[in-house]
C-alpha cells in the first residue's frame, strides 16, 4: 500500500502523458510515440490504483478476469474492424465510456463508504453533485452514441427524425434533470437516482434524433466531448487528478473538433444540434434545373482526359467510402503517377461521416499523406489544375454556396472544383446532396459526369488509361 | 484560512481545458480520426474508479451490487482502453510519407 500522496503523484505522471500523446500527433511523425505515452500513462494510472487500495484479496483476481476479457474484446475489434467502419467504432467506444461512468456513479452512491464519501444515505453534498453530474453526462453520452452508431451502421435511418413540439420537450427534460439533481442532492432518495438516470438516457436518445447522416461529424465530435466531461465529473468524485486532466483534455477536445466541423458548414452548433437540416427542401428546388442538359461520358472518356492532363486533383467523398474505393482510386492514381501526371488530393473538412475520415481511408490505401491537402491549403490550385476527378463527394464542391445567398448551404467553405479545365464527377445519379439541393457543378460545360459505382468507374478508368 | 482542496482540483481542471484547447488546435488535420480514437482510450483512465468500486466488497462478499457494477465498468473501460490504442496504433502505421516513387 502506498501513501494517497505518493499516489497522487502518480496520477499527475500520467495526467502529464496523456497530454504528451495528444501533442504528438501534431505531425504523422511524432503521433506513434505519442500513443506510447498514452499506453504508459494508463499503465501507470492502473498500476498506482492496484498499490494504492493494496487489497489483493480474492477480489484482485476478479478485476484482472474482468480486464482480460474487456480487454480482449476491444483487442480483437481492433485488428478486425475494417478503416471505413471507423466512424461507427469510435461512436460505439463513445457509449462504452459513458456507461463506465454511469456505472462507476452507481457504484460509488451505493457503497460510499469505498470512495471515501460519507455513508449511505448521507454522501458529502459537493461529492454527490459531482457525482450525479458525471452520471447523468455518461448516461447522455450513452444513449446518444447508441443512436449515432445505430445511424452510421444503417441499422437506423439516417435521415433526420423530427416531430412537433420536439425542441419544446427536450428543453423540458433538460429543465427537470437540473430540478432532479437539485432533490436528488436535498433528499439523497435513491429512487431519485434511478429516475435521473432513466431521465438522462431519454434525453441522449432525443437529442440524437432528429439530427441527419452527413452532420455525423458533428455529433460525434459533440459526443466525444460529452465522454471528456462525464469522465471529468467522475474525477472530480474521487478526487483522481488522473481522471480530472483527462475529462478536461478529451472534453475541450472533442468541443473543438465540434466548432472545426460547424465551420467546415457554416453553420452555428445550434443549428446543427436542433437538427432537422435537409429535410424539407427536397421539393423545392429540384422541378425547375431538371430540363438543364448534361453531358456524360464513360470510362475511356475520363481516361483519355486524364491521360492528356499534366495535373489532376483529386476530391473524394464519403461516397468512396461507401463505395470501398480507396485501394481502386490509389491504383488509377499510381497509372497516373507512371504517366507523369501529377497527382494532389483536396479534403473537404467535413467529407466523410467523422473528422479526418478520409485521410484515414486513403493513409489505409498506402497513399503518403504529403499528396494530401486540406481545403485552404489547395483551394487555389484548381484553377491551374487540369482536370478535378470528384468521387463520392457532392455539395462540398457546389458553386452555388459562392453565388446564390438564397441557398441552405450558402456560405459554406466550398472547394473551387468549377475552376478546374474539366471536372470528372463520378456518381450514381443526378439526385441531390445531402443538403437536398441541385449541384451547378453538373450541368457546367466542362463537367463530364461518370454514372457508376465509384469501385467500379475507378477500375475501369485504370483498364483504359 | 484553509483552502478547501476542492479549488485545487478545480484548478487543475480549469488549467487542463486551456492545456487541451491549445494542444489539440495544434494537432494536424488529417490526424483527427485518430485524434478521436485516442480521446477515447485515455478517457477509460475511468477505469480507476471501476477498479475501487470492484474491490470494495469484503473478503466474504466479493460481490456486492456496487461491486458488480464496479467489475461491469471495468469490463467495459478495459474494452476501450486496448481497443482505442490498438485502433490508434493501427491507424497512425498507415500514415506513410511519400518514398517509393513508382
Amino acid at each position: 500500500m502506498i501513501s494517497s500522496n505518493l499516489s497522487a503523484i502518480f496520477y499527475l505522471v500520467s495526467g502529464v502523458l496523456f497530454i504528451l500523446a495528444l501533442r504528438g500527433l501534431s505531425s504523422p511523425e511524432t503521433s506513434r510515440q505519442g500513443n506510447l505515452f498514452g499506453i504508459l500513462g494508463m499503465i501507470i494510472a492502473i498500476t498506482v490504483t492496484f498499490l494504492s487500495i493494496g487489497n489483493f484479496s480474492s477480489g484482485f483476481i476478479f478485476v484482472l478476469i474482468f480486464i482480460l476479457v474487456g480487454g480482449s474484446i476491444g483487442a480483437f475489434i481492433a485488428y478486425k474492424i475494417p478503416m471505413t467502419a471507423m466512424p461507427e467504432l469510435v461512436a460505439g467506444f463513445h457509449s462504452l465510456v459513458g456507461l463506465a461512468a454511469v456505472f462507476v456513479a452507481i457504484s460509488a452512491f451505493l457503497n460510499p463508504e469505498a470512495f471515501n464519501l460519507g455513508v449511505s444515505g448521507n454522501i458529502k453534498l459537493g461529492s454527490l453533485i459531482e457525482m450525479s453530474i458525471g452520471a447523468a453526462v455518461g448516461a447522455i453520452t450513452f444513449s446518444g452514441s447508441v443512436i449515432a452508431f445505430l445511424k452510421l451502421q444503417g441499422i437506423m435511418s439516417g435521415s433526420p427524425i423530427t416531430f412537433k413540439g420536439q425542441h419544446p420537450l427536450n428543453a423540458i427534460i433538460l429543465l427537470s434533470i437540473i430540478v432532479l439533481i437539485y432533490f436528488l442532492c436535498s433528499t439523497q432518495s435513491t429512487n431519485l437516482f434511478w429516475f435521473l438516470l432513466a431521465t438522462s438516457f431519454l434525453i441522449g436518445f432525443l437529442l440524437i434524433i432528429p439530427i441527419g447522416g452527413a452532420d455525423m461529424p458533428v455529433v460525434i465530435s459533440m459526443l466525444n466531448s460529452y465522454s471528456g466531461w462525464a469522465a471529468a465529473g467522475i474525477g472530480f468524485t474521487l478526487e483522481n487528478t488522473a481522471l480530472i486532466i483527462t475529462g478536461a483534455l478529451v472534453g475541450s477536445s472533442g468541443a473543438i473538433l465540434s466548432y472545426i466541423m460547424c465551420k467546415g458548414m457554416n453553420r452555428s452548433f445550434f443549428n446543427v444540434i436542433l437538427g432537422g437540416f435537409g429535410a424539407t427542401e427536397n421539393t423545392s428546388g429540384s422541378s425547375t434545373k431538371e430540363q438543364k442538359p448534361v453531358k456524360s461520358g464513360n470510362a475511356d472518356d475520363a481516361a483519355f482526359l486524364m491521360k492528356n492532363a499534366s495535373s489532376v486533383i483529386i476530391v473524394p467523398g464519403y461516397g468512396m467510402a461507401v463505395a470501398q474505393a480507396q485501394h481502386a482510386l490509389r491504383e488509377m492514381v499510381d497509372t497516373l503517377k507512371k504517366n507523369d501526371i501529377k497527382v494532389s488530393y483536396a479534403i473537404h473538412p467535413v467529407a466523410g461521416r467523422m473528422p479526418g475520415h478520409m485521410n484515414v481511408l486513403l493513409a489505409e490505401a498506402n497513399v503518403p499523406y504529403d499528396e494530401v491537402f486540406e481545403l485552404e491549403e489547395i483551394n487555389n490550385d484548381f484553377a491551374n489544375a487540369d482536370v478535378a476527378f470528384v468521387i463520392g463527394a457532392n455539395d462540398v464542391t457546389n458553386p452555388v454556396a459562392k453565388t446564390d445567398p438564397q441557398s441552405p448551404i450558402y456560405g459554406m467553405p466550398v472547394l473551387d472544383v468549377e475552376k478546374c479545365k474539366s471536372v470528372l464527377f463520378v456518381k450514381r445519379s443526378l439526385s441531390p446532396g445531402y443538403a437536398g439541393i441541385d449541384n451547378d457543378l453538373f450541368y457546367k460545360e466542362n463537367t463530364l459526369m461518370l454514372f457508376a459505382d465509384a469501385k467500379k468507374m475507378t477500375e475501369d478508368i485504370t483498364k483504359n488509361l | 484560512m484553509e483552502i478547501d482542496p476542492l479549488i485545487f482540483r478545480l484548478s487543475i481542471f480549469i488549467l487542463s481545458i486551456f492545456v487541451g484547447y491549445y494542444v489539440v488546435w495544434s494537432v494536424t488535420p488529417s490526424l483527427h480520426t485518430p485524434l478521436m480514437s485516442v480521446t477515447n482510450a485515455i478517457s477509460s483512465v475511468i477505469i480507476v474508479g471501476a477498479i475501487i468500486a470492484g474491490l470494495s466488497g469484503n473478503s466474504e462478499t466479493i460481490f456486492n451490487t456496487s461491486s458488480i457494477f464496479g467489475f461491469l465498468a471495468i469490463a467495459l473501460a478495459a474494452i476501450n482502453i486496448f481497443g482505442g490504442f490498438l485502433v490508434t496504433q493501427r491507424m497512425l502505421a498507415m500514415y506513410k510519407k511519400k518514398k517509393k516513387d513508382k
